[in-house]
């Protein structure tokens, strides 16, 4: 009993502690002009992509530029809502959003709206009204999963045997990459060997693949949704000495561009990578520009450009600005 | 040494069932007999080279031994936790990416991508299992000093450890180069079985000599069967709990250099995901009461492969991987069900009454 007490009261003090250090990020504001920017991210640590997206964005919204900005990260939506209603309460000019869940943002935007926060959504979208926000800012999953398939298609292989590694299931980049395949598949009738979701995890795309090669089934593509997927895949390659990349017996393709996935691809041992852009920070600042001029937007969603690349055509150049 | 405290046993195979390496064996038997049946090309074992140029041996048997060592690794802590303080750790997966990130930290330096190792392995080891064993004792005193539920405890670090991991090499996914460090989670050269099994071999051979040689499992029953009587008998409960925590770390800093050496690189995310749950299913398998007490170390390890088993049974035969946890939690109902003293006394009492006829007819 005692010790359970001693447990709370300590967590309690942890819990006050880490709010007080929230308070002080958000107290000192006003004057000298800066403009004051809330940030609700996902957690840095998901994934490569994340963290170039909050690099940029803690590069992009700094003192130097003008801007007084607060982070907050949470992989769950009701943590991330609990954070914008404190942003709002801290009387941001800009609360920018990137949603862990499309649905339950309606309420604390209308409140945002009433406050005249304005709310800019990058990197995701979410199912509530459009009047609800200023812009969104987002990469075409199913555009990416496109382009990577229509490069498949030009290497006109004698038959496409391909070894799908989906991304966790449900989220929007599995479901824009893996749908561009399926039709792809369904329509030239590419065989599928086998089509499973290794969670964008390498661990379990190397476990995957190597059951694929255990059971002796043949296949000369691999379709992994992201790069760390794409690099079990490898691994389990090498384990088999199967051969890889240009000119080899299996195709290699992956997405998000990571700077270590493209110098794979480089070194011709990858053969594709599809991009998927965390740069947003340069297209908000672009609105909060105009806002701040009173000019009107000129359309709500904006698509940000993404490249493909291919090993044969990758130059030095592209690694070093592409990569993440 | 648990069979000769027990009451001379009549029936050899009604004693059987009552054994606790009954359970993961007939899982196992169970598991291949369906391989068998089903496809035989299953076991097949292939030898090949890899692209390095290594001679290696393939096949699904020597993937579960090559997958399930970290895991058969974990379970040795997760039974001494187990059956000490009578709960479970459930922060290893968290405490394999710290540890691994740990590891990285050291060999890397600051750098991401360094061209050369900053410190040899050995050392980047003997740090990550330095702190490893801290984070151990840090559950080791929440759990033994401050007598918090172990599920509790270790909640704090479940939570906070994938961060910790991501700070320790300032959110950077370091990637090492150096051949000489795939060897952990690869082959050593010229040797045709995965290096994984090898470090589990030597793992379980100290883990033997140590409860062969020492008291230590004689103490961590007695305090997993009863603190107070222990106490009295001149035991501290609190250190031995304690120890068996920081035991858990140095088998978790273990695991985390096969996973970390298997691909060179860390996700802080993924790596080691729900490996928790499947080392303690590894301990639930092993026949091990979950609240402490008895265990049977080879029963839990055999559990670990039975795992490996199934999940590569599974791949094998395309189920889809997401699904995987359904099936693993089917065979949970099932041996929770089996495990009940009520159903294996009722199977014993079964199996007496089948002899029991034969036996009369001898007589007469």
């Amino acid at each position: 009993m005692k010790a359970s007490k001693i447990f709370s009261a300590v967590l309690a003090t942890v819990i006050c502690g880490s709010m007080a250090v929230g308070c002080n990020q958000g107290g000192k504001d006003d004057s000298n002009g800066l403009i004051k920017v809330g940030i609700i991210n996902n957690d840095p640590n998901e994934s490569g992509y994340r963290t170039a997206n909050d690099k940029d964005l803690k590069a992009t919204f700094c003192e130097a530029n003008g801007y007084d900005a607060s982070f907050s990260y949470s992989l769950k939506n009701d943590e991330q809502i609990a954070f914008a209603q404190k942003f709002i309460q801290d009387e941001v000019d800009y609360l920018l959003l990137s949603a862990a869940d499309t649905a339950g943002w309606d309420s604390v935007l209308k409140d945002a709206k009433d406050a005249g926060v304005k709310v800019i959504l990058f990197d995701r979208t979410i199912d509530a009204d459009e009047s609800l926000y200023e812009a969104s800012i987002v990469s075409d999953m199913a555009k990416e999963g496109e382009t990577a398939v229509e490069w498949l298609k030009g290497q006109s292989l004698d038959k496409y045997e391909i070894i799908h590694l989906q991304g966790q299931m449900g989220s929007a980049a599995q479901k824009g990459r893996s749908g561009a395949l399926d039709d792809a598949a369904n329509e030239l009738g590419w065989k599928i060997v086998s089509q499973q979701t290794a969670e964008w995890s390498a661990e379990k795309a190397q476990q995957i693949v190597q059951s694929v090669i255990d059971s002796g089934e043949s296949f000369n593509v691999i379709y992994a949704e992201n790069d760390d997927m794409a690099k079990g895949a490898v691994a389990a390659l090498d384990k088999a000495n199967i051969s890889h990349g240009v000119g080899k017996d299996v195709i290699i393709m992956g997405f998000d561009c990571n700077k270590w996935a493209l110098e794979e691809l480089k070194a011709q041992n990858w053969n594709y990578d599809g991009q998927c852009n965390p740069f947003q920070s340069s297209y908000i600042q672009d609105i909060i520009k105009k806002l701040e001029n009173g000019e009107t937007l000129s359309q709500k969603t904006i698509i940000m450009d993404e490249k493909g690349f291919d090993a044969a055509t990758i130059t030095q150049e592209d690694v070093e600005k592409y990569g993440i | 040494m648990t069979g000769k405290l027990k009451a001379p046993n009549t029936n050899p195979i009604g004693s059987l069932f009552r054994h606790q390496i009954f359970i993961p064996l007939a899982a196992l038997i169970l598991l291949v007999l369906f391989n068998l049946i089903a496809d035989p090309s299953f076991f097949q074992i292939t030898y090949g080279h890899n692209s390095a140029g290594n001679p290696v041996l393939s096949g699904n048997l020597m993937t579960i031994i090559d997958c399930g060592s970290e895991l058969a690794i974990l379970a040795i802590g997760m039974t001494l936790v187990t059956a000490a303080s009578g709960g479970q750790d459930i922060s290893v997966g968290a405490a394999i990416a710290i540890a691994g990130s740990v590891l990285l930290r050291v060999l890397c330096g600051s750098e991401s991508r360094p061209t050369e190792l900053h410190a040899p392995i050995f050392v980047a080891f003997l740090v990550s299992c330095v702190v490893a064993m801290l984070f151990g004792a840090f559950n080791g005193i929440l759990v033994a000093g401050f007598k918090i539920q172990p599920m509790v405890a270790t909640l704090i670090l479940f939570t906070a450890g994938r961060s910790i991991a991501a700070w320790v090499n300032n959110n950077e996914l370091p990637i090492v180069s150096e051949e000489s460090f795939t060897i952990f989670g690869g082959y050593i050269p010229g040797i045709p079985i995965p290096t994984p099994f090898f470090i589990a071999l030597i793992c379980f051979a100290v883990t033997w000599a140590v409860l062969k040689f020492t008291n230590l499992r004689l103490y961590i029953q007695s305090v997993g069967i009863n603190e107070k009587t222990s106490r009295l008998n001149g035991l501290n409960p609190a250190v031995i709990k304690f120890s068996t925590y920081v035991l858990l770390g140095l088998c978790v800093a273990v695991a985390a250099l096969i996973k970390v050496s298997r691909l060179s690189t860390i996700n802080y995310s993924v790596i080691a995901k729900d490996i928790e749950m499947d080392a303690i299913l590894a301990v639930a398998l092993g026949g091990n009461s979950l609240s402490g007490g008895k265990f049977n170390m080879g029963a839990s390890i055999l559990g670990a492969y039975v795992i490996q088993f199934l999940t590569t049974t599974l791949y094998k035969f395309d189920v889809q991987s997401d699904a995987l946890s359904a099936y693993k939690a089917i065979v949970v109902i099932a041996l929770v069900i089996f495990s009940a003293p009520v159903v294996r006394e009722k199977m014993a009492a079964a199996w007496k009454k089948l002899r029991a006829p034969k036996s009369i007819r001898h007589q007469a």
